[in-house]
């Protein structure tokens, strides 16, 4: 780590590990050099192509790297995704807590691919933090937050503690139910803080409550943190070419041999991984895009109603359950932050001066229960914190703090390391290794999930699965179905909810019910509208047209509520993707596989075929309400609005409660999802286009290695860089 | 397997770019797209009826059709005889009253009211020949909406729209 400290025309280093040539002078990496007369003179004023061809070509990467260093990559390129759709939909968003929703709900309806902007930028933060994650655990596994790498980690934690504030933010910006009881209870974590406390919680909200303009500077600092984020990124990127890569081996290269250029080989394999990754998020995207998500975010904000069950995002959970698990105010949320800024400190806890858990057999596996213990502690934090669910986070959250504070500084004082190798070129990589505990962490958990009690599975029952023609990544609608459903809504569901995001016009659009745009002109004109003031300014009321929305049922919540015994019936517009029921270990992760997304009508159907009398020992809450089976706590305000024969169908189709119930399900789903067809159908001509990318990638990777994997096969003198294996 | 004959390699890295190379374009599709108005806009901007029979001889109403205003001057046979005495050939613009009206309706005048120099609103009944005049830069039109001084280049443009019946015209 002495003598030659090499410094390019840029005054940066910009190769990195005091690398030898084999005449053991400097190594230096080969500069920049245009032919061209024009690029020579541009050159000497801004050396930027310099800069960007040490940084992105000639910079050597040790030779040995394997797939897990491709998320660095991933993650930049996901940063970008992040920025640019995130520019597209500020576009058409309105952060105003009055059209925050609804200017949502069109930008999937009505703007020109909306929905497929809005679902990349919804599931392009989970993948963030999905790559995040994976950076992060490599570089535990590997040490590479250790001398000389200190600061490009805690570079790395500042990201990641950036990314976290702006994925708080960003949740909060459709202003859905989820949205505002998140920023309602993040933002009290701050009213921990002995005296200030409150005040600095007035300060953040602007206000006595989270309100309009909690939104607006929330949206503000939502747009500007991302690029923060790309300038500290610049910083971990820079800091990184200062010190070097570290790899599997955890040897520093010693010489030139030891790495390649980063062009093409790190490019050609980060490319081909990142289009791996890209399959799994189209597929995330177009066939299960609100998987990730949750149905009570498709139900407006209401300051006056705390869904009973409330969860942070999926990669916010293990902070959660930390935060939870302290029944202290105070000391829950220091554990919380402290959780987090740990990990800056991991540099000065890890005691062992070997890199590579390759060597450390101890630390492997230490490291293996920290990873269940996070992943355990994720599925703990989307669990009510109630019974068993409190005491196991509590050991686990112990055992978080444990393997840091105690685990990290002994190891390295008691483990006996295995013998480093000489060099990167000598070192032999045990991939097997890592993936055998990977599927030993994968059935451990599978293990402990799937022994965890159920509590709640036992009092309502799950909604039995329906077979719907939307399903899987082929499904369309059964148009006749849909017009059936509308059927059922205009003449039953009209004469409490109501149908607002939606226009007349969708009636007749492709992927929809089908109707003609006559057909269309008909229905619009049976609905009344407001219409323009008069000279006199009164507002008369006109025929509505298909441009128009279906109106309202009642003027406001107070009307709905007086004509209907004191129950406000929801909006009807998103209800199928704002319903839906807990899936439960497995099944939720065969959901990814099997795309199952049909959860919302599944509860429609059987809330509305579930009515029956209360058996006996349950008493209702009152006269006005009614038993039913499936809706939670059974005592549902609607009574059962559905029976045989009610409505009549001209297509023969049975007039059954069972059939109503399917076919509005099926037609609330079309409203919810008006693009649904369209969506599954790009989904696929993208996965194949993604598949056969990834495949030419693949095969363009293995070209590119060839001659750095298989150097024997060459024949003698033929390749410079090979060495002896 | 020896390391490749250039033909392959090249055919190999030229398919990997050329398909990297589609997919970028196609992801800038829904980019570009979604700047385009979008369906409630173009829903919006369907056709729109207004019933003239309130707009009194002489009087100048407007009216937005696609956010444009649209001026619908009910004019008298005085403004008439004024827009269908002057030299045609003489105009900026040459174009004939009778051509900007529809025939059987002259006293209707339907015109987008958006100066055809820079998109400014001239004010109906103003200038010096009666017909309107734009703040901005001084455009001057006549009651015909024609250009007759000023920088505009054109006259006032007549959106599309017909006769419904006498007192109701359909515009769009």
């Amino acid at each position: 780590m002495s003598g030659h400290t090499p410094h390019n025309a840029h005054g940066l280093r910009a190769w990195p590990y005091n690398l030898k040539s084999d005449d053991g002078a400097p190594y230096e990496a080969p500069a920049y050099a245009p032919q061209n007369p024009v690029l020579r003179w541009f050159e000497a004023r801004l050396p930027v192509v310099g800069l960007l061809y040490s940084a992105a070509v000639s910079y050597p990467t040790p030779r040995n790297l394997n797939y897990w260093w491709t998320f660095g990559g991933i993650l930049s390129f996901m940063l970008g995704v992040q920025i640019i759709t995130g520019i597209v939909l500020v576009m058409h968003y309105t952060p105003n807590v009055d059209l925050a929703f609804i200017s949502v709900e069109n930008l999937m309806r009505d703007v020109n691919y909306g929905w497929l902007l809005r679902y990349v930028h919804a599931n392009g933060a989970s993948m963030f933090f999905l790559a995040v994650y994976i950076h992060m655990f490599r570089g535990m596994y590997y040490g590479s937050y250790k001398e000389p790498r200190e600061i490009l980690w805690i570079l790395g934690v500042i990201i990641y503690l950036l990314m976290m504030a702006t994925g708080f933010m960003g949740y909060v910006l459709p202003w859905g139910q989820m949205s505002f009881w998140a920023a309602t209870v993040i933002t009290n974590l701050f009213s921990a803080i002995p005296i200030v406390g409150e005040p600095i919680v007035t300060w953040l909200w602007g206000g006595y409550s989270v309100g309009n303009p909690t939104l607006q500077r929330f949206f503000s600092l939502h747009y500007l943190l991302p690029f923060v984020i790309a300038g500290v990124v610049v910083l971990h990127i820079w800091a990184l070419h200062v010190v070097g890569q570290n790899n599997p081996a955890g040897v520093e290269p010693k010489t030139a041999k030891d790495t390649v250029p980063f062009t093409p080989y790190a490019t050609v394999k980060d490319l081909f991984f990142m289009a791996a990754f890209c399959v799994v998020f189209a597929w995330f995207v177009f066939y299960i895009p609100n998987y990730l998500g949750h149905p009570d975010n498709y139900i407006p904000a209401n300051p006056g109603v705390t869904p009973a069950h409330i969860v942070p995002e999926w990669y916010y959970l293990p902070f959660y359950a930390i935060l939870r698990s302290i029944p202290n105010k105070l000391a829950g949320v220091v554990a919380l932050f402290g959780s987090i800024l740990i990990l800056a400190f991991l540099p000065w806890l890890d005691s062992s001066k070997v890199k590579s858990a390759t060597y450390r057999p101890l630390f492997r596996q230490f490291f293996w229960i920290f990873v269940a213990t996070c992943i355990l502690l994720g599925w703990l934090g989307s669990k009510p914190a109630e019974g068993g669910y409190v005491i196991a986070s509590r050991i686990l959250t112990a055992w978080y703090f444990i393997h840091f504070l105690i685990v990290l500084p002994l190891l390295g004082r008691l483990e006996t390391p295995k013998p480093l190798p000489n060099s990167i070129s000598e070192a032999v990589l045990k991939k097997k290794g890592v993936v055998a505990a990977l599927v030993a962490v994968a059935v451990g958990t599978a293990a402990l999930f799937g022994g965890a009690p159920s509590a709640q599975a036992a009092e309502t029952p799950k909604p039995p699965a329906q077979k719907w023609s939307f399903a899987g990544p082929f499904g369309t609608f059964d148009r006749g179905q849909l017009q059936r459903g509308f059927k059922v809504y205009r003449e039953v569901c009209q004469n409490c909810h109501s149908l607002t995001y939606l226009s007349f016009r969708n009636l007749s659009e492709a992927g929809g019910p089908g109707f003609t745009p006559a057909q269309v002109d008909a229905i619009a004109a049976e609905y009344k509208v407001p219409d323009a003031p008069n000279e006199s300014g009164e507002v008369g009321e006109r025929a509505a047209r298909p441009a128009d929305r279906f109106p309202p049922r009642f003027p406001n919540e107070q009307a709905a509520r007086a004509a209907n015994g004191g129950a406000y019936p929801p909006d009807l517009s998103v209800i199928a993707k704002a319903r839906g029921y807990e899936r439960g270990f497995p099944l939720f992760l065969f959901d990814i596989i099997t795309q199952y997304q049909e959860a919302g009508p599944d509860y429609i159907v059987a809330v509305l075929t579930g009515y029956s009398d209360p058996p006996a020992g349950f008493k209702l809450p009152s006269p006005s309400t009614f038993y039913n089976e499936y809706f939670p706590g059974h005592a549902i305000g609607m009574p059962a609005p559905l029976s045989n024969g009610q409505v009549e169908y001209t297509d023969g189709s049975p007039t059954t409660v069972e059939q109503y119930a399917k076919d509005v399900a099926a037609f609330l789903m079309w409203a919810a999802e008006p693009h649904l067809e369209a969506r599954k159908r790009i989904g696929f001509q993208v996965l194949i286009f993604l598949i056969v990318l990834s495949g030419l990638l693949y095969f363009t990777k293995k070209k590119v290695w060839h001659q750095i994997e298989k150097p024997r096969e060459l024949a003698h003198g033929q390749d410079p860089r090979a060495t002896s294996m | 397997m020896s390391s490749a004959e250039p033909t392959r390699r090249d055919f190999l890295y030229i398919a990997t770019g050329t398909v990297a190379a589609l997919g970028g374009v196609a992801a800038l599709v829904p980019l570009v797209a979604q700047m385009n108005p979008d369906a409630s806009t173009v829903a919006a901007g369907a056709p729109i009826e207004v019933d003239l029979s309130p707009i009194a001889d002489g009087q100048a109403i407007k009216v937005f059709w696609r956010g444009k205003p649209i001026y619908i001057s009910h004019r008298t046979q005085k403004e008439i005889e004024e827009a269908r005495s002057v030299n045609v050939a003489t105009l900026p613009d040459p174009q004939t009253d009778q051509a900007r009206v529809k025939q059987g309706h002259d006293q209707w005048l339907v015109v987008i009211g958006i100066c055809t120099h820079l998109g400014c609103i001239p004010i109906a009944h103003q200038g010096d020949y009666d017909g309107f005049f734009c703040p901005c830069h001084g455009s001057q039109y006549d009651t015909s909406g024609r250009i007759r001084s000023g920088p505009a280049p054109l006259n006032l443009a007549i959106p599309p729209y017909e006769f419904v019946s006498d007192s109701k015209i359909r515009i769009g």
